[in-house]
C-alpha cells in the first residue's frame, strides 16, 4: 500500500473513531435530553421537586376534580391507599391530602413512590409542595404510616381540563434496603 | 456488451496465488478479504441453523394450543436467543462477509483497506457468540427478556444478563470495526475512473450501511452499559424505585433498533440491484435515484424509532410525528421498488436461481412493506402491536426480504468464488421449496395477529390452532428446505465439474466479472485500466 493511502485510512480511522466516541456518548447524553424533551417540548413534567405557592390567587370561579390512585409495585409487600378517593378544588388553592401506608413484611424496607398526573398534557400544572415521594420512606417491620401531599392546581390550567388524576406507584428500593439491612439507618429517611 | 476484456477471462493457469501454507496460518492469521469473506459467510451460515434450530423449538411447542415439549421459561429463551442469533450472527455476518469478498473487487481494489483489523473484526465474532450461548448452560438459563432486552424483565435474570450484555460489547465492536474497515475501502481504494456515482449499487449500499453501523451501534453498547449498571453498580437509568424511567430504555434502544433494521436491509437492496440487472440484460433503471433513495431511507431511519413503542403513552404530537415519519420511508421504498420493476421491463429475462431469490425478494419484501405500512398508523397499531401481526411483519422483510437477498447473492456470485457452476436444477428446488413453505409459515401470522394472538408466549388460546399448525408445518419445511441450500454450496465448491467462465452470467456488468473464475487469491495488484463497457453504471468513454 502506497504511503499516501496509508496516511488517508489513519485520518479515516481516526474520523470514524471518534464518530463511534461521539455517538457511544450520545446514548448517555439521551438520558438528560429525555427529561428536556419531555418537559419543554412535549410539555409533560418529570421532576419531582417542591413547587413554591407563594403568591397563589385562588380562581373560585372554576373547580377541579382531582382523583388520587395509590398503587405498590408486586414486589414491595406494602398496602397502600388514598384516605379520599377525589376531592374537588379550586385552581389556586393550595390542599392537603393524605396516603396510608403499611409494610406488611417482617423486616425495614425502603420504598419509593413514583408520581405520575393524567392527562399528561396536564402535568405542567399540576403543582405539590410537599410530597412524600420526594424522599424515600422507611418503614419497619409491621410499621404504618400516614402520608400527605400538598399540592395546587396552577390557575393557568387549560379550561377543558375539568378532571386530574394523581397516581402514585411505590417501588422496593432494593439498593436502600439493602444499606438499611447493612448499617441500620437508611440514607435520606423522611423522620 | 458481453466478453468486454477477453484477454483477461483466459490465463487461470499462470496465476500463482501464494496462498499461506498450513490451516492455521491460512484461516486464523488471515488478512485476505477473500478468506476473510469466506469466513464471516460459513459462519453465518452456522448461526443461520443454530437460530434456524431456535425456531424450530418454538414452532415446535406453538404446534399446538398447549404445554407440550418445553418449559415456558425455555420457550422465552428460545423467542430471545432465535433473535439475538438470526440478527447478529446470521444477517449481518453474512452481509459483511458478502462485502469482504465483492467490495474490493467490485471497485478494482487490490484488498480491504484495513486487513488486520479485518481478521480481528472477525475472530471477535465466535467468541462473542460462545459467551452468548454459554449463559444457556449457566443456572436460571440464558436471557429470556426478548432480544430487545427490555428492563427490568429482562435486569431480573440471572448470570446471563452480564454474560449476554458483554457478548453484544464484542459483536458491536466486530462490526464497527467491520464498518469503518468498509468505509476506508470504498473512500480510499476505489480503482482511477470508479468515481462514487459509478460506484455499483451493491458498493453504495454498504457505504451508507456503514455510517449506520459506525452511529448507531455505539447506542446499543451505551444501552446495554447502563443496564449493566443498573444491574450490578446501584445506578438507576431505567428503575423507577431510583428515579430513573424504564420507558427512556425503549427510546434509546430504537434509536439503535430502527437504523439497525435498514442496517440489514440496505445491502439486501445492493444486492437486487446487481442480480436483477444482470438476468433482465438491462442496465439498471435509474441508478441516481436508487442511490439518493438509499440516503434518503438512511437519514429517515433517524427519525422514526418511537414507532416501536406507540402504545407507552407518549403525547399525540409525539404519536404523529412519529407515524407521518414512517410512512414517509414508503416513498424512498417505493422508488427503489418502481426502479426494479421498470428494470425488468421489456429486458430479456432468464430466471436462474439467483434471479428467481430477487424476483421473489421484490415481491415478498413488498408484503412486508405493506403490513409495516399498516403498522404505522397509530390508531391500528394499538391493535396490532406485541400480537403476531408484527411477528409476520419482521419476517417478511428480513426472511423473505434479508435473507433471500443473501441466497440470490450467493447463488450469484458463487461460480466467481468456486470458478465451478452449481446445480442449476437443485437451486431451484431450493428456491420453490423455500418460497412455498416460507409464506406457509409466515403468511397465516398475519391472520393470528389481527385475531389477536400476542407474540412471545408459549401457549395460547385454543381459537388459534389451525393457523398455529399450518405456520408449523411450514417451519419444518423451510428449515429442512435450507439443508439443499448446504447441499448445492458443498457440491459447487468441492463436486462440480462445470467450470464457470469469467463472466459467469451472459447479462453481467462490473469489474469483479473481468477477473477468472475463481477468483484469483489476489486480485487488481495494480489498479484496472477501467475502458467504455467495463463498468454497469456510468461511461467512462469520455
Amino acid at each position: 500500500m502506497t504511503q499516501q493511502a496509508t496516511s488517508l485510512n489513519r485520518s479515516l480511522i481516526r474520523t470514524a473513531g471518534a464518530v463511534v466516541l461521539a455517538s457511544f456518548f450520545f446514548g448517555f447524553a439521551m438520558v438528560p435530553l429525555y427529561r428536556v424533551v419531555c418537559e419543554h417540548v412535549l410539555g409533560i413534567k418529570l421532576s419531582g421537586e417542591a413547587a413554591n405557592a407563594t403568591g397563589l390567587v385562588e380562581d373560585t370561579s372554576r373547580v377541579v376534580s382531582v382523583q388520587f390512585v395509590a398503587n405498590v409495585n408486586s414486589k414491595l409487600p406494602w398496602s397502600f391507599t388514598p384516605e379520599q378517593s377525589s376531592i374537588e378544588v379550586h385552581p389556586g388553592k393550595l390542599t392537603e391530602v393524605w396516603f396510608d401506608a403499611a409494610n406488611h413484611s417482617d423486616a425495614a424496607i425502603v420504598g419509593n413512590a413514583v408520581p405520575s398526573v393524567a392527562p399528561n398534557s396536564a402535568s405542567l400544572y399540576f403543582n405539590k409542595t410537599e410530597c412524600f415521594c420526594f424522599t424515600e420512606q422507611v418503614l419497619a417491620a409491621g410499621e404504618s404510616r400516614r402520608m400527605p401531599v400538598r399540592f395546587f392546581v396552577d390557575p393557568k390550567l387549560p379550561a377543558q381540563v375539568r378532571q386530574l388524576t394523581l397516581s402514585y406507584t411505590f417501588f422496593a428500593n432494593e439498593a436502600a434496603t439493602e444499606r438499611l439491612a447493612d448499617t441500620g439507618s437508611a440514607r435520606g429517611a423522611v423522620n | 456488451m458481453a466478453a468486454v476484456n477477453p484477454a483477461i477471462h483466459q490465463d487461470t493457469h499462470d496465476i500463482h496465488d501464494h496462498k499461506p501454507h498450513g490451516f492455521l496460518h491460512r484461516w486464523l492469521f488471515t488478512t485476505n478479504h477473500k478468506d476473510i469473506g469466506t469466513l464471516y459467510l460459513v459462519f453465518s451460515l452456522a448461526m443461520f441453523f443454530v437460530g434456524g434450530a431456535f425456531a424450530m423449538v418454538i414452532r415446535a411447542e406453538l404446534f399446538q394450543p398447549g404445554m407440550q415439549l418445553v418449559q415456558p421459561e425455555f420457550f422465552n429463551e428460545m423467542t430471545s436467543m432465535h433473535g439475538l442469533v438470526m440478527i447478529f450472527g446470521a444477517i449481518m455476518p453474512a452481509f459483511v462477509g458478502l462485502a469482504n469478498w465483492m467490495l474490493p473487487m467490485m471497485i478494482g481494489a487490490p484488498d480491504m483497506a484495513l486487513p488486520r483489523m479485518n481478521n480481528w473484526s472477525f475472530w471477535i465474532l465466535p467468541f462473542a457468540f460462545l459467551m452468548l450461548f454459554s449463559t444457556m448452560f449457566m443456572p436460571g438459563g440464558g436471557p429470556q427478556g426478548g432480544w430487545t432486552m427490555y428492563p427490568p424483565l429482562a435486569l431480573q435474570g440471572g448470570m446471563n444478563v452480564a454474560f449476554s450484555i458483554f457478548s453484544i460489547h464484542m459483536m458491536g465492536i466486530s462490526s464497527i470495526m467491520g464498518a469503518i474497515n468498509i468505509i476506508a475501502t470504498i473512500l480510499n481504494m476505489r480503482a482511477p475512473g470508479m468515481d462514487l456515482l459509478r460506484m455499483p449499487v451493491f458498493v453504495w449500499s454498504w457505504l451508507i450501511t456503514a455510517f449506520l453501523l459506525i452511529a448507531v451501534l455505539p447506542v446499543l453498547a451505551g444501552a446495554v452499559t447502563m443496564l449493566l449498571t443498573d444491574k450490578y453498580f446501584g445506578t438507576s437509568f431505567f428503575n423507577a424505585a431510583g428515579g430513573g424511567d424504564p420507558v427512556m430504555y425503549q427510546h434509546i434502544f430504537w434509536f439503535f433498533g430502527h437504523p439497525e433494521v435498514y442496517i440489514m436491509i440496505l445491502p439486501a437492496f445492493g444486492i437486487v440491484s446487481e442480480v436483477i440487472p444482470t438476468f433482465s440484460r438491462k442496465p439498471l433503471f435509474g441508478y441516481q435515484a436508487m442511490v439518493y433513495a438509499l440516503a434518503c431511507i438512511a437519514f429517515l431511519s433517524f427519525i422514526v424509532w418511537a414507532h416501536h413503542m406507540f402504545t407507552v403513552g407518549m403525547p399525540l404530537g409525539g404519536n404523529l410525528f412519529f407515524m407521518y415519519g414512517t410512512m414517509l420511508i414508503a416513498i424512498p421504498t417505493g422508488v427503489k421498488i418502481f426502479n426494479w420493476v421498470t428494470t425488468m421491463w421489456g429486458g430479456s429475462l432468464t430466471f436462474e436461481t439467483p434471479m428467481l431469490f430477487a424476483c421473489a425478494f421484490v415481491i415478498l419484501f413488498s408484503i412486508g412493506g405493506f403490513s409495516g405500512v399498516s403498522l404505522a398508523l397509530v390508531p391500528a397499531d394499538f391493535q396490532y402491536h406485541d400480537t403476531f401481526f408484527v411477528v409476520a411483519h419482521f419476517h417478511y422483510v428480513l426472511v423473505t426480504g434479508a435473507a433471500f437477498a443473501i441466497m440470490a447473492a450467493v447463488y450469484y456470485w458463487l461460480p466467481k468464488w468456486s470458478g465451478h457452476m452449481y446445480s442449476e436444477k437443485w437451486g431451484k428446488v431450493h428456491f420453490w421449496s423455500s418460497a412455498i413453505s416460507v409464506n406457509l409459515l409466515f403468511f397465516p401470522q398475519h391472520f393470528l395477529g389481527l385475531a389477536g394472538m400476542p407474540r412471545r408466549i408459549a401457549d395460547y388460546n385454543v381459537a388459534f390452532a389451525e393457523f398455529n399448525m399450518i405456520s408449523s408445518i411450514g417451519g419444518f419445511w423451510f428449515g429442512l428446505t435450507q439443508i439443499i441450500f448446504v447441499g448445492v454450496i458443498v457440491h459447487c465448491v468441492f463436486f462440480s465439474r462445470v467450470r464457470a467462465t469469467g463472466q459467469v452470467w451472459e447479462g453481467s456488468h462490473g469489474l469483479e466479472w473481468t477477473l477468472p473464475s475463481p477468483a484469483p487469491y489476489h486480485s487488481f495488484s495494480e489498479p484496472p485500466v477501467i475502458t467504455a463497457g467495463m463498468l454497469a453504471h456510468g461511461d467512462v468513454s469520455r
